[in-house]
């Protein structure tokens, strides 16, 4: 028995140059620590090795939106705002796709689509009210599109006949940031479940006028890749890379809040969920609402459904957070948060 | 002399060019593109369990190259370590250990991924420790051996006072009875082999090295059986007697090693948990053949002794211990074919030997439409069957 499964990596020639620094470190597979596998002396749960962060550093993609891991030379490539004189913004993306080998577990690479090189893609984020104006280039083989959740007219959509990107097209996606709340873009070509599993998707995020209370704030998308192209997916993470914040636990500190936006875009599987341990969190639903309504350890979404999640930590210390189906927490989805006193961190 | 030295070389030097041409050159990459993706294959070459931890033996199978990425074991990732690097070349061999706690008595999924996500999968349907080459294995698996082999052989030997006392008649009867036993297993083996064939990375090509070595053991019998009869041990006229039996039982010896092949690697990977019951059907289903070795000695009314009817026995029946000892402790497929397919060859042979006697005067269609012997056919196919079923 044996497979075919993969696709090579495709420099889409033009990609470096638009890309600027997101491409810059790419390189050919292989290359990552697979060569290091230390020895065990007990039973140990896991992956093997750690990815390369030169192409896509989880760690950071949790604290970055509108592109605000970029150098500030790089960043106006990507991401420009405008006063619009009446207190809103006019926010311009520049959002591409392209397809792009990825390493979702140490030496396991997966060929995605991607836009911007990166999955989940980046993280916008806009205030309600604003004018959101998204340039989409497609650099990729196949048409794509975005279809972005939120109130839009259907031209704006995406998804309807004939509004797919070909390869080498263009398309202006232009609308107002409405409602506040957690959102999500992806592609909506057909087939569907291919074009989102693959890796087309991201977060959006809409604040309210009145600003929520200052936080640590987190982006984690629930997402898995099939890598045998069978309809069930071999790997399971938040943002992208199994086991990822086992290795590099996310830190955060003792009695400062946190604000988790957790989209579920996973593929194939019905449902998706998080479980903090030792914790409890407010949840508020699509983040629409002001007022939470549930208070909660484990949280269950569906595809496409999100949250944004608050708590403050209590205690120094190691807290696992993961899956509550262990079939997704062992199959990579799962992670730590290291909370350190105010002063250590 | 250097001239006809050249033109011996001239067409190897030639072949020697064209590949040089054709490994530069690459047609096959051309045709495939940059970004075709490599072929990959993956094969188990045996799985080992010790107190927590899955050991596995893989090969690339493949003609590309694979790198092992990370591996599952029943859905979830698990480290592992590689004791020969994780980066296989076609026909590269390694050895992963995975510090798993594996439950005894229960199935366990093994899944290997590649760097490129591609999965191989091994089941372990029952879980139990694999026997280490100790002394309690040893024995364990000489009684099975003794069981099944060499003790239901001898039983069937026991029966020759009886048979040299039989008619004309009741002499096809018997010898028919015994080419009925010896299909049956050459069927049988054949069946076998090509399962175990199956199971062998493509690159060794079962099928044919199953054919091969089959072939290759007729032929070997034939020499071994012409070069007996030029010695003259027996003073039977032509080609019966005792040659026909120690080939007989030569061939049966073969098949029993095989045989011994598949229950010590059975029992070793616990893939039949080996109850009572098995035993028993291969007691039963082996004595027959200890008639099988007997009966051209019965029909040749030779006197033989008490000292070579055990030689018969042992050279039937041991070899199903040491098959049971290969097998349980350095398992492979390959050899499972190979022997399987060697004592279908001798067992071919041993038939061809045993209707060659039987016709010795008038035509082989003539011999086998007589009552005794079509009774005899049926009957030996009847009770390998039926024995057969306690096996199955």
């Amino acid at each position: 028995m044996w497979k075919l499964s993969r696709r090579a990596w495709l420099q889409a020639s033009g990609l470096v140059s638009l890309a600027g620094s997101i491409a810059a470190g790419a390189r050919l597979k292989g290359q990552s620590g697979t060569a290091a596998h230390p020895a065990h002396t007990s039973h140990v749960m896991g992956t093997v090795g750690r990815t390369s962060t030169d192409l896509f550093n989880p760690t950071a993609f949790l604290r970055s939106w509108n592109f605000s891991e970029l150098a500030p030379h790089v960043r106006p490539k990507f991401y420009r705002e405008t006063s619009r004189g009446d207190g809103t913004l006019l926010r311009e993306y520049e959002l591409f796709a392209v397809d792009r080998e990825i390493e979702i577990a140490p030496g396991l690479f997966f060929p995605a689509w991607t836009y911007n090189g990166q999955v989940p893609g980046p993280t916008l984020r806009a205030t309600e009210g604003d004018r959101v104006r998204v340039t989409f280039r497609n650099l990729g083989t196949h048409p794509h599109s975005i279809h972005f959740h939120g109130w839009h007219p259907p031209a704006m959509d995406g998804a309807l006949a004939g509004q797919e990107v070909e390869p080498g097209g263009t398309f202006v996606y232009e609308f107002d940031a409405d409602p506040f709340g957690l959102h999500l873009y992806h592609c909506h070509t057909v087939p569907l479940k291919r074009h989102i599993h693959k890796g087309l998707y991201g977060t959006f995020i809409v604040d309210p006028r009145a600003t929520r209370p200052s936080a640590d704030e987190l982006v984690m998308v629930m997402n898995a890749f099939d890598t045998t192209f069978d309809a069930e997916n071999e790997v399971y993470a938040v943002n992208t890379v199994a086991n990822v914040y086992m290795h590099d636990p996310i830190r955060v500190t003792v009695g400062r809040p946190v604000r988790i936006y957790l989209v579920n875009v996973t593929e194939f599987d019905p449902i998706n969920s998080f479980h903090l341990h030792g914790m409890f969190f407010d949840v508020y639903r699509t983040g629409t609402s002001l007022q939470s309504l549930e208070r909660t350890d484990t949280l269950m979404l569906c595809q496409g459904e999100r949250a944004i999640l608050e708590t403050t930590f209590r205690y120094a210390g190691d807290f696992m957070f993961h899956a509550h189906q262990s079939e997704f927490a062992e199959l990579g989805w799962m992670g730590i948060f290291r909370a350190g006193e105010a002063a250590t961190t | 002399m250097m001239r006809r030295l050249l033109l011996a070389l001239a067409p190897l030097l030639l072949l020697g060019a064209l590949l040089v041409v054709i490994i530069r050159s690459g047609p096959a990459e051309s045709v495939r593109g940059e970004n075709f993706p490599p072929v990959e294959r993956l094969t188990f070459q045996s799985v080992t369990l010790e107190p927590g931890a899955i050991v596995l033996s893989v090969m690339n199978d493949g003609p590309d190259a694979i790198n092992i990425a990370q591996v599952q074991v029943d859905e979830a990732f698990w480290t592992f370590t590689a004791e020969n690097g994780v980066a296989l070349q076609h026909l590269g061999r390694t050895e992963l250990r995975i510090p798993y706690p594996w439950v005894e008595g229960e199935a366990h999924v093994v899944r290997v991924l590649t760097s490129t996500g591609a999965a191989f999968e091994h089941e372990i349907p029952v879980a139990v420790e694999t026997p280490q080459p100790n002394a309690r294995f040893f024995g364990v698996f000489t009684l099975i051996g003794l069981y099944v082999g060499v003790i239901p052989v001898a039983i069937g030997l026991l029966w020759f006072p009886f048979l040299t006392r039989l008619s004309a008649r009741g002499m096809d009867f018997l010898l028919a009875l015994t080419i009925g036993l010896l299909v049956f297993l050459l069927v049988d083996g054949t069946q076998e082999g090509f399962e175990a064939a199956g199971l062998l990375p493509e690159s060794f090509q079962g099928a044919v090295l199953f054919a091969l070595a089959a072939a290759g053991a007729y032929l070997l019998l034939e020499g071994i059986g012409s070069w007996l009869k030029t010695r003259g041990r027996a003073a039977d006229a032509g080609y019966g007697g005792w040659v026909l039996a120690v080939l007989i039982a030569v061939g049966i010896g073969l098949h029993n090693f095989g045989e011994g092949l598949a229950i010590g690697s059975a029992f070793a990977l616990g893939e039949a948990a080996l109850g009572t019951l098995l035993i028993v059907g291969f007691t039963l289903h082996n004595t027959t053949e200890g008639l099988a070795i007997v009966s051209p000695l019965a029909r040749a009314r030779q006197r033989v002794s008490l000292g070579d009817l055990a030689k018969l026995g042992l050279i039937g029946g041991v070899p199903t211990i040491a098959g049971a000892w290969l097998g349980g402790f350095v398992y492979s497929p390959v050899w499972s074919v190979t022997f399987l397919a060697i004592g279908v060859g001798a067992i071919a042979q041993v038939v061809g030997q045993i209707v060659r006697q039987m016709t010795r005067e008038g035509s082989v269609a003539g011999m086998l439409a007589s009552v005794p012997v079509l009774a005899g056919l049926f009957a030996g196919f009847a009770v390998m069957y039926v024995t057969g079923m306690l096996v199955g």
